[in-house]
């Protein structure tokens, strides 16, 4: 029988951490992650969940203790939102570059200065660099399922990996989920091994500075440098494709549901004016799609899942048979564009494929993002096509941009 | 407290070969502590001289199992470290955090304060050379009035050291002491001691460095000294609340005798531009914190 509850998304999150079975927690409160970190509270002090939670006092310390206990093989889990990933920024470089296996939620809002407590994607956009592999969920049910994935895509490429989910729209938001087998999902998820352990049963300084070039060890054996250490943290990156498709097919097989892995599609076959975006406004674009549908124009949504890596081939083929795309985002790089335009731009490049992309930044700091309005920029976009203008447009949607706000 | 050189641990847990310079204060209070402690320890330390000392990988003169942090996040290292051994049942292992002075005074007392608040089983080591002496000798709240350092260098340090083990005193630990290098003893002993007893141990080395203070090398083990006769530097230990002079500080104490700090401070290229003033006010503290350490000596 299927165990299927009504939840949130920070209760569906905190099952999916439950399922996992993480030996450390460690998490500091920010809105609207809080939810999450006092479900976890609740599971270990009831007993629940056997872990040790470190109730640190800041999320610098909140990713140093999955860091550090990572590293003597305790599996880590913790999340933040907003300034609080921010203020983690140091050690999520150096978790990757440890390459160590942490997974963390980031429940997506917008960032400071001005607060906002309310929903975009800038807080995790903005750590796109930093080594981590970066899924974004459209629903609960994604949330969950994501979760054992990510555990199982980190612990096989040793790359931490965000589980990415939006603030309110989804973490506060009640929909049916069905929780995966306890012992399903042990049979799916191998205990964690750590690559290099701290122990005093093999002493080694770990993490030593390390000069521009390759050094011999007292055997003789060169041994990397710097560069090849980033450049072997570049490959496993690539090798992430295939393992990322792979925990999503073997998660479809073990427990029945598909999340596309890499990108998924929806009515993109044919689809000739495709939308794309990241999380619950991909998922409102496929409303969109549908309306347009029924108008005559032949929409559909290629929605991103893995933003890192960057599924460059998935995409470019998922937009096979496009004419126009529309990029909806809740994240932009300032002096430029929307991330996620310039990633599939660049994706396209070098293809065939030659067409209009509108760059679309909508729904900042919780701004309403509706399927009506995403409709009206793809019809906006269909015109312009039917009108044989090819080149890229940028828009604010539901901005007030008028009388030249500029400065 | 007998001196007894022949009860230290005859093992090396640094070997030849370390990145430290000739006569470091910190090289030789690493050398006892680890001696100390022994080998069920694992370590974790920040970017600093420490990290310098451990050499450049894939080589370490150093053999106890060490993990390598970020400069703010030492404490809470060791949280995550006894938090993952506690997980899975590894309890016979000392964890131990060492960091500079500027480490853990400035950027690492959050992380701190925050672990010893949540009675984190883990000793926490402040080797104080006064500055930041890795990146080439800046001032750190640790830097005494008065000192020269590359951020403090035609004015000389204006603000006086932060009383730091007053800070962790504050967090009512059960084991806080001060030791230096140049009383191997006396570390050797308190570190002993650290590794019996659970919850956060704070640990306050004053290590003398000859480059950044500016006197010969081989001096170092004079200068510790001058720092205990002169009574900037006390040698003490708290325990569960009860304060005890030790070493040099119990004898001086005793009898009721310190050096002048000029006896100090005149050997150190470091305060060559210290005005009278200053001298005054710099004895004037030290005062007042011997006379605090009597007072509480005497419950
Ligand atoms: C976030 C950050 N800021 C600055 C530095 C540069 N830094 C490296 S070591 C160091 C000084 C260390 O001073 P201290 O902790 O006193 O140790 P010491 O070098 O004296 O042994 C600084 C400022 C850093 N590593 N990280
Ligand atoms: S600068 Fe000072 S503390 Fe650092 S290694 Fe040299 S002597 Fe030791």
């Amino acid at each position: 029988m299927a165990d299927v509850r009504i939840l949130t998304g920070n209760e569906a999150a905190a099952l999916g951490v439950k399922l996992c079975r993480p030996n450390v927690v460690a998490a500091y409160p920010i809105t609207p992650q809080s939810q999450l970190a006092e479900i976890l509270s609740r599971y270990v002090e009831g007993g629940e969940m056997r872990a040790e939670y470190v109730r640190v006092e800041g999320e610098h310390s909140a990713l140093t203790v999955c860091i550090s206990a990572s590293t003597v093989g305790a599996r880590t889990f913790t999340a933040t939102s907003s300034n609080g990933l921010l203020y983690m920024h140091e050690q999520l470089h150096w978790a990757a570059g440890s390459r160590l296996p942490v997974v963390m939620c980031v429940v997506n809002r917008g960032v400071g200065a001005p607060w906002s407590i309310f929903n975009d994607q800038q807080d995790s956009l903005a750590q796109r660099d930093t080594g981590w592999i970066q899924l974004y969920c459209r629903d609960n049910q994604e949330i969950i399922d994501t979760i054992i994935q990510a555990y199982w895509i980190a612990e096989s490429l040793y790359i931490p990996v965000m589980v990415c989910y939006d603030g309110f729209v989804l973490s506060h938001t009640m929909m049916p989920v069905d929780i995966p087998d306890a012992e399903e999902v042990r049979g799916f998820l191998p205990p964690y091994k750590a690559h290099t352990l701290l122990t005093p049963e093999a002493p080694r300084t770990i993490n030593s500075v390390l000069f521009p070039w390759r050094r011999p060890n007292p055997e003789g054996v060169l041994c990397d440098g710097y560069m090849e250490m980033r450049y072997k943290l570049q490959a496993a990156m690539t090798r992430a494709h295939g393992v990322i498709q792979k925990a999503n097919d073997d998660f479809a097989g073990v427990f029945g549901r598909d999340h596309g892995g890499l990108v998924w599609k929806y009515r993109c076959e044919d689809a000739e004016l495709v939308f794309s975006g990241m999380g619950s406004i991909a998922n409102e674009a496929t409303v969109a799609a549908d309306l347009l549908r029924e108008e005559g124009i032949p929409a559909g949504v290629a929605g991103v899942r893995t933003y890192r890596p960057f599924p460059r081939e998935e995409a470019a083929e998922a937009l096979r048979s496009a004419k126009a795309l529309v990029v909806l985002q809740k994240g932009l790089s300032y002096g430029y564009e929307g991330c996620l335009t310039s990633d599939l731009k660049a994706a396209l490049y070098g293809t065939p494929l030659r067409i209009p992309v509108v760059d679309v930044v909508a729904g900042l700091g919780g701004r309403d993002v509706k399927a009506r309005e995403i409709a009206d920029a793809g019809r906006d976009a269909w015109k312009d096509l039917q009108a044989g203008k090819q080149g890229n447009r940028s828009l604010w949607l539901n901005c007030y941009t008028g009388e030249d706000h500029a400065g | 407290m007998q001196d007894n050189l022949f009860k230290i641990n005859e093992t090396e847990y640094i070997l030849p070969g370390s990145r430290a310079c000739q006569g470091c204060g910190l090289t030789l209070a690493y050398r006892h502590m680890l001696k100390a402690l022994r080998e069920n320890t694992v370590l974790t330390i920040p970017a600093s001289c420490l990290c310098v000392l451990h050499g450049l990988y894939p080589i370490t003169p150093v053999t106890v199992p060490c993990l390598n942090t970020t400069f703010a996040s030492t404490a809470a290292s060791a949280s995550g470290i006894a938090a993952g051994l506690r997980a899975l049942n590894k309890t016979d292992i000392t964890v131990v955090a060492m960091a500079g002075d500027g480490s853990t005074y400035d950027m690492g007392i959050q992380a701190l304060s925050g672990a010893a608040e949540r009675t984190t089983d883990f000793i926490y080591v402040c080797y104080d050379n006064e500055g930041y002496m890795n990146t080439g000798t800046q001032r750190s709240s640790a830097t005494p009035m008065g000192a020269i350092t590359t951020t403090t260098p035609i004015l000389t340090k204006e603000h006086s050291k932060k009383d730091f083990v007053r800070i962790m005193e504050a967090h009512d630990l059960p084991y806080l002491a001060t030791t230096s290098p140049a009383y191997p003893i006396d570390l050797y002993e308190k570190f002993v001691k650290a590794k019996r007893i659970k919850g956060t141990r704070y640990m306050h080395i004053y290590s003398p460095c000859p480059p950044g203070w500016m006197f010969p090398a081989k001096d170092t083990v004079r200068m510790g000294q001058l720092a205990v006769e002169t009574g900037i530097v006390v040698l003490f230990e708290i325990e569960d609340g009860k304060f005890r002079f030790t070493g040099r500080s119990k004898t001086m104490a005793e009898r009721g005798k310190k050096q002048p700090i000029i006896n100090y401070v005149g050997k150190q290229g470091r305060f060559r531009k210290m005005s009278i003033e200053q001298l005054n006010r710099l004895q004037a503290w030290v005062d007042s914190r011997w006379n605090d350490y009597l007072r509480k000596a005497e419950g």
